[in-house]
């Protein structure tokens, strides 16, 4: 611990959750002491998640230890080029989500703030922590907020939706349960770089249970991402969950993906020993399957908001089959891809409920059945003269233009930096001329572009369908409170593209890093091994 | 010893499945608590298991490391416990919601053939 710029590592953690704890002091009836707080919490976070961003991309991790104990028994935060990308996806969406529920949505129920609050601080701290079970603890503090905004604002469909979202996500966290016990119980440590060091000397016959508790451990991760055949509650909570809590849910999927990234590359990466690519093959199949379900559920989707949630399987799958090839600059493109699709999902979010408000109950359902059986309508529609040639208005060509460039960043088109991503992911596979592709790169490659295709297609007809066949009855009353937070979040996006380069340097040597764990131990270990001369 | 909890975590652990696949939200809830005891039992069951053993130290005996349990899953089970009840009083809040909301106790908040 050497200056003050040390502890900024667990501001991250601390501020949300001060933020919290005095917004359930103050209560809902001084909103505006409360909305203060808020603005102040999610501005700060954006402040530190620059600090560190620009802290992390150098070669040395930092740690941090929690109440200074030595790194073997206690629990230490670690911060490095992965967790500060993930600190900042959490910090500009959480300042959008934040900023969006401000026009209306904060106040359809109790609590919501606080319960923000203690959302971001659960989705920092798994972000940051560098210990097994404290992952767990970062979890249930992730989930337990996310099922009160997932209800947020009531209804029969949020509470349907979401009694399978919190029984699914229960079993989840006692799959967790099973498998750190498991670990504990055979290596005797819970943090993961001491884990990571001793798996190369467990003896034969309590490896294969060791790897079992880690696979345990991997299904509660991997239910948190969604993938098929452990996501089908993914889509319907999602859709249900109203427009800023979806968007700030969006990540929480993410937050599987990072846990197989960051705990997976660590114990079974190249440098795993006799585990070295365990449960590569699972991983990169249950991407593309999942690629597969998510393209299928975005073609058949029928509301937008299903259009959504089903958009998030796909951008999981492909994390997730990009990860299971286990190379890494694929994971760097990865990496790359994650960004633009957290930040263009969490825009779709807002979105979505922006364009809904204008249309009629079941307007989805009844284009799809008249592109099915036609009603006739269009003759009615021609005969009107006062139809054509109307002017389009302003609102809706704005969200036209935002519904567009979501369409762009998730079916990966140029310009944007969806495009690029894959790009970045697809360049490393097929690799030099000359040299021979492997057919699992092919099926990659095959999937990236068909679930494009897919997403495409879907987003295309709902487009036409949304803003030209059937224009909004009514133009949506927007206010400025909720149509800037997609546009911070779409500029976003346009940086990245503009700023590739660097930004994809960034992911590769952050994807470099996960690859090559050796720096990520002696961080951990380095700093406990000092500790040991500095204090005999 | 190790039959009898390794039986008592199996039977928990089996009954809360079965519980959990059943359609009616109360047989859901029981049935997690029923697999959070088993996992409890489990991570309990990982720091060692003695029979006999004094609970802190036998009479003019010498304290040492060896003679004591692991209390790192005590700790972690502890933690456990805490969670896995408040998460369990939130499920019951939505569950009791989920009826009044649809009028069925149903986990699809339908009956089949209604």
């Amino acid at each position: 611990m050497s200056g003050w710029t040390d502890h900024l590592v667990a501001a991250p953690i601390i501020v949300p959750m001060l933020a919290g704890a005095a917004m359930v002091l103050a209560g809902d009836r001084w909103r505006w002491l409360v909305v203060t707080l808020g603005l102040i919490s999610t501005v700060t976070l954006v402040g530190l998640a620059i600090a560190l961003l620009g802290m992390a991309d150098v070669a040395q991790l930092r740690i941090y230890r929690l109440g200074d104990w030595p790194a073997l028994f206690g629990i230490v935060l670690v911060h490095d080029r992965l967790s500060a990308l993930m600190l900042a996806l959490v910090a500009v969406l959480g300042l959008a989500a934040f900023v969006a529920s401000l026009a209306r949505w904060d106040r359809a129920g109790a609590h919501f703030h606080p319960l923000f609050q203690f959302q971001l601080m659960g989705l920092n701290g798994a972000f940051l922590t560098g210990d097994l079970f404290n992952l767990f603890v970062f979890f249930e503090v992730m989930l337990a907020a996310s099922y009160g905004l997932a209800l947020h604002g009531s209804g029969t469909a949020r509470v349907r939706a979401g009694l399978h979202y919190i029984v699914i996500n229960l079993v989840a966290s006692l799959l967790f349960l099973i498998g750190v016990s498991v670990v504990y119980g055979i290596s005797g440590t819970l943090s993961m770089a001491e884990l990571a060091a001793r798996m190369r000397d467990v003896a034969t016959e309590d490896r294969a249970l060791l790897e079992a508790g880690l696979a345990v451990m991997g299904i509660a991760f991997l239910i948190k991402a969604a993938v098929w055949p452990l996501g089908f509650w993914l889509p319907g909570t999602y859709a249900a969950a109203s427009a800023p809590a979806a968007a700030i849910l969006s990540i929480l999927s993410k937050v599987g993906v990072y846990a197989v990234l960051r705990v997976w590359l660590l114990l079974f990466g190249a440098e795993g020993g006799a585990s070295a690519g365990f449960g590569a093959a699972i991983l990169l199949t249950g991407g593309l399957l999942t690629i597969a379900f998510g393209s299928t559920a975005v073609l058949a989707a029928q509301s937008l908001p299903r259009l959504a949630g089903s958009s998030v399987l796909v951008s999981s799958g492909t994390l997730l089959a990009a990860v299971g090839l286990g190379q890494a600059a694929v994971t760097g493109g990865a990496l790359l891809y994650l960004a633009s699709s957290v930040l263009a999902l969490g825009a779709l979010f807002l979105l979505i409920e922006l364009l809904e408000r204008g249309r009629e109950v079941g307007a989805d359902v009844l284009a799809v059945t008249r592109e099915a059986f036609g009603t006739g309508e269009e003759e009615d529609d021609l005969e009107d003269p006062e139809a054509v040639g109307v002017a389009f208005p302003a609102m809706v060509a704005i969200l036209g233009l935002g519904f567009a460039a979501c369409a762009l960043l998730l079916a990966g088109l140029p310009p944007l930096s969806g495009f690029l991503a894959k790009f970045a992911m697809m360049a490393p596979l097929l690799g030099p001329a000359g040299a021979p592709i492997p057919a699992s790169s092919w099926v990659v490659v095959a999937a990236l572009l068909l679930s494009g295709l897919a997403t495409l297609v879907a987003m295309l007809r709902t487009g036409i369908d949304v803003f030209w066949t059937s224009p909004p009855s009514a133009v949506p009353r927007v206010s400025l409170l909720e149509i800037a937070p997609i546009g911070l979040l779409l500029a976003l996006c346009v940086a990245l593209t503009v700023a590739a380069g660097p930004a994809l340097d960034y992911m590769l040597a952050a994807a470099e890093a996960l690859h090559a764990p050796g720096a990520y131990l002696d961080g951990v270990m380095g700093a406990a091994a000092s500790l040991r001369e500095t204090k005999p | 010893m190790e039959l009898v909890v390794s039986l008592a975590i199996g039977v928990l652990a089996g009954s809360g499945v079965w519980l959990l696949l059943r359609p009616r939200t109360f047989q859901v809830i029981i049935g997690l608590s029923l697999l959070s005891y088993a996992v409890n039992l489990f991570i309990f069951s990982t720091g060692g298991l003695r029979t006999g053993a004094a609970a802190i130290l036998e009479k003019g005996q010498e304290g040492s490391l060896g003679q004591f349990a692991d209390p790192l899953p005590q700790a972690l089970v502890l933690t456990a416990i805490v969670i896995g009840f408040a998460t369990t009083a939130l499920l019951l809040v939505v569950l009791l919601a989920a009826r009044g909301l649809t009028g069925t106790d149903h986990v699809d908040g339908r009956d089949r053939g209604r």
